[in-house]
């Protein structure tokens, strides 16, 4: 058993050597497999920051009870407390006419124009978050029942482009699998070549191994490591490149969310995905030369 | 050791079957050393593939070492080869590895302990008298030490049976008696040895059992 260590040990170092030896052409390769890898990854951290965004916004979905015009303070903050008793509802905020007004003009630049108006333009209103749990079907519902309350002029929900963006998000991920799959299957094939290659160079030693009395499994193991370590080596590159794009678009993405008033920022793959996404290209490199040596060593025979 | 009962080898091509041996029937007994002897084209060198498992025969049966290789599964071939010890005409060596690396390829693939595996190496490499030589490489040693190398590589896992093919077709007299001289003292620790050899001035001197082939049939046993 210690000999049999000692052996992979002695085979797992030699794939390694083998690479540095040809650091252009090995290089390449895993930058190569990195970028193919890189492509579904970054996708996935996409729609990964996407989904979160989308979920921000749903959480912080409420309803904007714009309220009749002739309606005093005093009914509007009867009314809210109405609405506060409702089960569903877990916050209630009062906005008069005159703090609409103080909010627009300090947030929409055109201060100087509503000055100009004699009479206030905007209604007040009433901005009522629903229980968190609710799905959107109970929040529409909770949003009819409240537009029906007397008082209010205008119910307003914001949730349909948000259901669209999940929607949109929902065939994206399922493009990012799609496309996973095909790259996958490119990291095989990538592989599958180098090794190819490797085997035809090596063929007069396989050859002699096979008269020598080596099993398959002996001839097979330099090629399933160079192979592994290819895979797991072209999947750090992919981690690196995609965090490396993350950083690149840190910046201008935090900047867009202060404009927004958001805290938004760009998350990467994590270590969990991190290590997923090196253990898949492995996996990839291993399965790769795997059916690279089985395919042409069942087709090399001794002379 | 080895028996061959009516075994034919026919290769396609061409208008017909190329028919490189026709119904060869010979036994070999364990402890003998035999010469397989005949002009080129005469059918050795596809004997000695039939007996390392490299080619199988279009009919006939053959038995080595106790195993009847037309019944033998292709998983356990790597393990009947390590029963044999093989040398090529052409050495078939490692250029890239050193003299000690070749010769310990047949235990290295039977999985020996690197302990074990230099104690056997240094023992062949004794009996081929290249034991300085353990470090280099083949490729700057001469035609005859390259075949010594390869006769060590044979020997080292001390198989039961020895096969060559034209082991001294590129040397001259003098190298080709030590390496047939090598051979007739394995056969003499118990080995079995069978040789394909068109020397005959080594046949003659040796006075061993000789088979000759022609055009793949077996034409004389100097045993019968």
């Amino acid at each position: 058993m210690k000999t049999w260590f000692l052996r992979h040990l002695q085979v797992m170092l030699g794939s390694l050597g083998q690479l540095a030896r040809t650091p252009l052409a090995s290089g390449l390769t895993l930058v190569v497999i990195g970028v193919t890898l890189a492509l579904p990854a970054s996708l996935y951290v996409a729609i990964d920051n996407l989904q979160r965004l989308g979920a921000g916004l749903e959480r912080g979905g409420q309803i904007s009870l714009y309220l009749k015009p002739g309606l005093n303070d005093a009914a509007a903050q009867r009314l809210a407390g109405e609405i506060r008793s409702l089960p569903q509802v877990v916050h209630v905020r009062y906005i008069s006419r005159a703090a609409a007004l103080a909010e627009f003009k300090q947030h929409s630049g055109f201060g100087a124009t509503l000055e100009a108006l004699d009479n206030n333009p905007l209604p007040a209103v009433l901005v009522v978050r629903p229980e968190p749990s609710a799905d959107a079907t109970e929040v529409e519902a909770l949003r009819d029942r409240l537009a029906r309350l007397r008082g209010v002029d205008l119910a307003q929900l914001d949730l349909a482009w948000v259901q669209r963006l999940h929607a949109f998000l929902n065939l994206a991920e399922r493009t990012v699998w799609l496309l996973a799959g095909l790259l996958a299957a490119a990291v095989l094939l990538i592989t599958g070549n180098t090794i190819r290659l490797a085997i035809l160079n090596r063929q007069t030693e396989i050859e002699i191994i096979q008269l020598v009395g080596g099993t398959p499994a002996f001839i097979r193991r330099p090629f399933l490591y160079s192979g592994l370590f290819q895979g797991l080596l072209g999947g750090l590159t992919a981690w690196v490149l995609v965090e490396l794009g993350l950083l690149f678009l840190a910046g201008p993405v935090r900047q867009l969310a202060d404009l927004y008033g958001s805290h938004f920022a760009l998350i990467g793959l994590g270590p969990e995905a991190g290590l997923a996404l090196v253990a898949a290209g492995g996996a990839l490199g291993w399965l790769g030369s795997r059916l690279a040596v089985g395919w042409h060593l069942a087709r090399l025979v001794p002379r | 050791m080895i028996e061959l009962s009516h075994v034919s080898k026919r290769y396609p091509g061409g208008p017909g079957d190329y028919v490189a041996l026709r119904a060869l029937s010979f036994a070999v007994e364990a402890g003998e050393m035999v010469f397989v002897t005949g002009h080129s084209g005469a059918g050795k060198s596809t004997l000695l593939k039939l007996l390392t498992r490299i080619e199988h025969p279009t009919s006939g049966e053959l038995v080595v070492n106790n195993k009847n290789l037309g019944r033998l599964p292709r998983w356990r071939v790597p393990y009947f080869r390590r029963e044999l010890g093989v040398v090529f005409q052409d050495n078939k060596l490692l250029h890239d590895r050193t003299v000690y690396d070749n010769v310990a390829l047949p235990l290295v693939v039977a999985g020996m302990s690197p302990g074990e595996i230099a104690k056997r190496v240094h023992a062949a490499l004794d009996l081929v008298g290249l034991l300085d030589k353990e470090k280099l490489h083949p490729i700057v040693l001469s035609g005859g030490e390259q075949q010594r190398i390869g006769i060590a590589r044979a020997v080292v896992h001390r198989p039961a049976l020895l096969l060559a093919d034209e082991p001294t077709g590129n040397l001259d007299a003098e190298l080709s008696t030590h390496i047939f001289d090598l051979f007739a003292s394995f056969n003499r620790h118990g080995t079995t040895v069978l040789i394909a050899t068109h020397d005959r001035a080594q046949i003659e001197r040796l006075r061993m059992r000789t088979l000759t082939l022609k055009a793949g049939e077996l034409i004389g046993d100097s045993a019968t």
